[in-house]
């Protein structure tokens, strides 16, 4: 390295460095601080309570049901989105039957790309008012006007989607799918077209189909776009604040009903911090929440590790 | 260069991957020097004491020494009731005072004013309201609330001779207390109980029903002929815990009431009052006669549905009228009862939960203390009160505060005659304002009871727990009705 390299390279990193100290990991320091303390959020004063917040915590069934959901959310939301996304940019991009000497997506490819991709320009609060219109508890609902003009349900007591708990999460899991698959689909069709075209001719020439191709090629040479949508659907599932609150019924303020079956770990944060001014408590529920998330990103990451291939 | 620099190099340079590992080092150690350079976590916020830089003389005008000139810093809950009637009155203070008020017209109280409140900047006055409020609990346990006394103790706008305190309905200050001061004034004058339409009343033949039996008779005629029930605000179990509390309130008495209140280990389970009440609730649900769907639907979806006439009944309280406004058909003709009676209720049929609402705070650290102080004062004066009337269709805690020349509409009327038959047979819980974390436990309960998924036994041993972790909390002894 040359004379004055230090220099030169510290002078570019300087200011941002300085930003992400001062407003990622300060806040982060000083909500470690809080969570030691009996804050309540609305003044500077409180006193130092050590780890107390940190064993109510372990002991309070809300907020572990709340975690419970997050890991549910982390399962199903990732995976579904993950197969669906790959299955439409494959059947896109290279499912087309074979005509002469090329491989092409299904009729209409460039249509649905675009149609696809229209959920993901919706900001989340719009998804939610959107939603809460599909899944209304009357007659006035998009799912139940449907279900009770074809006789399914009977008028008198429809489906409150978002009142059952046996429904509520598949409910959101639905929303934030939806709202993701286009994304995911051209993220993996950008994927797919740097996969070189040879590759599939020669495996069509060896009388490959489908699904043959599928999973000998497109899989194995996406994977390292698998393992970021993972991590992104993760912090996702993690999160799941705006659908929560603003769609679920109400306990006190930021949703989580039926009974907290749709509680996550931040709507119970929230609700701890502002409505109950418990806020040195939320803040140790946000430690906690930190502490999950880069363990998942870690595992993730190494779970899915794989040796590159080059092409 | 790329990840080669460091082989190409050799001694003399520093790879990109060295460059990152050393500079990582050095962030790991400058992390916690920061957190030395200021050991607390807490960053700002300064505890200084309110300076009297506008503090002008006193007179029997102007009791708290207003300074001409001055600025007022005003923060409204935009909600159900607009902020129109707040922009009148700053006008008016302007012309009148002489003092300038900044305006903040919002529903994100708790968003707008939280950072404020920790940095030691809050407003002047702030009408703390809407589902984002700052729970007055919660801001008086910060200490950041003004003892209202100094105003209650004024002397009244309308007649010097009296005092604020003794102009107002009796009891309306007495949900704004924490520990025995009033910290919060509630301003507007609320009923809680069932509406009907009056105009689909008499096209069924039905009458106002005084007893539960009589209700459910209505109700199950009009399931009869397809229209629902009872409506309520199932995504918001707040509204049918109003009706579950009043229920118990009326059968077992004020005693019932301030059982709740005070924590008492017998609130719920063991008290006959709280058992007939939610039977009497749970008894509408058994027998089909919600509105189909009320359970999960908004507070709007549910009105509105009611005033399509598809439900006999909707619990609300008395900012019903004004939020329905535009929904509302002309020849409606919204009326407001009393929950009706259960046999052997210790309370008469006309016996409501009535009280104030909208709570008005004057933060300890603002600025502009005497003018917060007399705009509160002049809030109590006829004029402002007329004021609100006419702007917001709702009246105010000012006894007799409303100019006759005003016209009400038929739901705010009714509820005008519905507080003079109850005369001094109201009622108001406060353990909603005491104890927030009890109150969003009993609401996750009703809901559950609401969509059967729960009997009234296990309602009662839910309510109960929750009263009794709140009992644990030791904040909790220093709130006590007699």
């Amino acid at each position: 390295m040359r004379k004055g390299q230090y220099r030169f390279v510290a002078g570019f990193l300087l200011v941002p460095v300085a930003l992400y100290l001062i407003f990622v990991i300060w806040p982060y320091i000083q909500t470690f601080g809080y969570s030691l303390t009996d804050w309540k959020g609305q003044s500077q004063t409180f006193d130092f309570v050590g780890l107390d917040n940190y064993k109510a915590l372990f002991q309070d069934d809300v907020f572990l049901k709340a975690i419970w959901h997050n890991i549910q959310f982390l399962v199903f939301i990732p995976v579904i989105t993950i197969l669906l996304s790959i299955f439409f940019a494959f059947m896109v991009n290279v499912g087309g039957r074979s005509r002469a000497g090329g491989v092409s997506g299904v009729a209409g490819s460039s249509f649905y790309k675009i149609v696809y991709f229209f959920p993901q320009v919706l900001s989340l609060a719009i998804l939610a008012v959107l939603f809460n219109a599909v899944y209304r508890s009357d007659g006035g609902g998009m799912l139940n006007g449907l279900l009770i003009k074809l006789g399914l349900v009977d008028p008198d007591s429809p489906v409150e989607w978002l009142n059952e708990p046996g429904i509520v999460r598949w409910a959101l899991i639905l929303v934030v799918v939806w709202h993701g698959v286009g994304f995911y689909l051209v993220l993996f069709s950008a994927a797919m077209q740097s996969i070189p075209r040879d590759v599939y001719e020669a495996a069509l020439i060896d009388g490959a189909g489908r699904a043959q191709s599928f999973f000998r090629i497109t899989l194995p040479l996406l994977w390292d776009t698998v393992q970021t949508a993972w991590v992104y659907l993760g912090i996702v599932a993690m999160d799941m604040f705006v659908l929560v609150s603003s769609m679920t019924a109400s306990m006190g303020a930021y949703g989580g009903g039926p009974n907290h079956e749709s509680d996550v770990m931040s709507t119970v944060m929230m609700r701890n911090f502002l409505y109950f001014g418990k806020s040195g408590y939320a803040c140790a529920m946000g430690v906690i929440m930190l502490l999950l998330t880069l363990v998942l990103s870690v595992v993730t990451l190494r779970a899915t590790r794989r040796e590159r291939i080059e092409f | 260069m790329g990840s080669t620099s460091a082989e190409n190099h050799g001694s003399e340079g520093v790879g990109r991957r060295a460059l990152i590992q050393r500079s990582a080092a050095l962030g790991l150690i400058s992390v916690p020097t920061m957190s030395f350079l200021s050991a607390c976590a807490s960053g700002g916020g300064s505890d200084d004491s309110p300076k009297d830089g506008n503090k002008g003389k006193t007179s029997k005008d102007n009791p708290f020494g207003v300074e001409k000139g001055s600025k007022l810093d005003v923060v409204i809950f935009k909600g159900g009731y607009g902020d129109d009637y707040a922009k009148a009155w700053e006008a008016t203070f302007q012309k009148t005072a002489g003092v300038t008020s900044t305006h903040t017209g919002t529903q994100e109280i708790s968003g707008k004013l939280q950072p404020r409140f920790n940095a030691g900047n809050p407003p002047d006055i702030v009408d703390d309201s809407g589902a984002q409020q700052i729970k007055v609990d919660v801001l008086y346990k910060n200490d950041q609330l003004l003892d209202l006394a100094e105003v209650l103790d004024a002397p009244s706008v309308d007649d010097p001779s009296k005092k604020v305190r003794d102009t107002l309905i009796p009891g309306t200050t007495d949900p704004g207390l924490q520990e025995g001061k009033v910290v919060a004034l509630n301003y507007i004058y609320t009923v809680w109980g069932l509406w009907y339409s009056g105009k689909l009343f008499k096209e069924k033949g039905w009458s106002e029903p005084k007893t539960w039996d009589d209700f459910l008779a209505i109700c199950k005629d009009a399931k009869s002929q397809g229209i629902g029930g009872l409506a309520h605000q199932g995504k918001y179990p707040y509204y049918i815990n109003v009706a579950i509390m009043d229920m118990i309130a009326k059968k077992g008495g004020l005693d019932a009431m301030k059982a709740i209140d005070n924590l008492d280990p017998k609130a719920f389970v063991g008290s006959d009052a709280a058992q007939a009440g939610i039977e009497a609730i749970y008894e509408i649900v058994e027998k089909g006669y919600l509105m189909p769907g009320t359970n999960g639907l908004t507070h709007t979806e549910s009105q509105t549905r009611w005033n399509q006439y598809k439900a006999a009944f909707i619990t609300c309280g008395s900012w019903l009228e004004n939020e329905q406004l535009k929904q509302t058909p002309d020849d409606f003709d919204m009326k407001f009862m009393p929950m009706p009676l259960l046999p052997g209720s210790a309370m008469p049929f006309e016996a409501i939960r009535a009280g104030s609402g909208e709570p008005f705070i004057i933060p300890k650290k603002a600025k502009n203390l005497p003018a917060a102080k007399e705009f509160m004062r002049r809030m109590l004066s006829k004029e402002w009160s007329t004021s609100f009337a006419k702007e917001a269709n709702s009246l105010t805690i000012l006894k007799d505060g409303v100019d006759s020349a005003v016209q009400l509409r038929p739901g705010t009327q009714s509820t005008v005659e519905a507080s003079k038959a109850a005369g001094d047979n109201t009622f108001r819980f406060l353990y909603t304002e005491w104890y927030s974390e009890m109150g969003a436990s009993i609401e996750a309960a009703s809901n559950e009871l609401m969509s059967k998924r729960i009997q009234p036994k296990e309602w009662l041993k839910r309510a109960q727990a929750a009263v009794d972790k709140a009992a644990k909390d030791p904040a909790s002894k220093k709130n006590h009705r007699d």
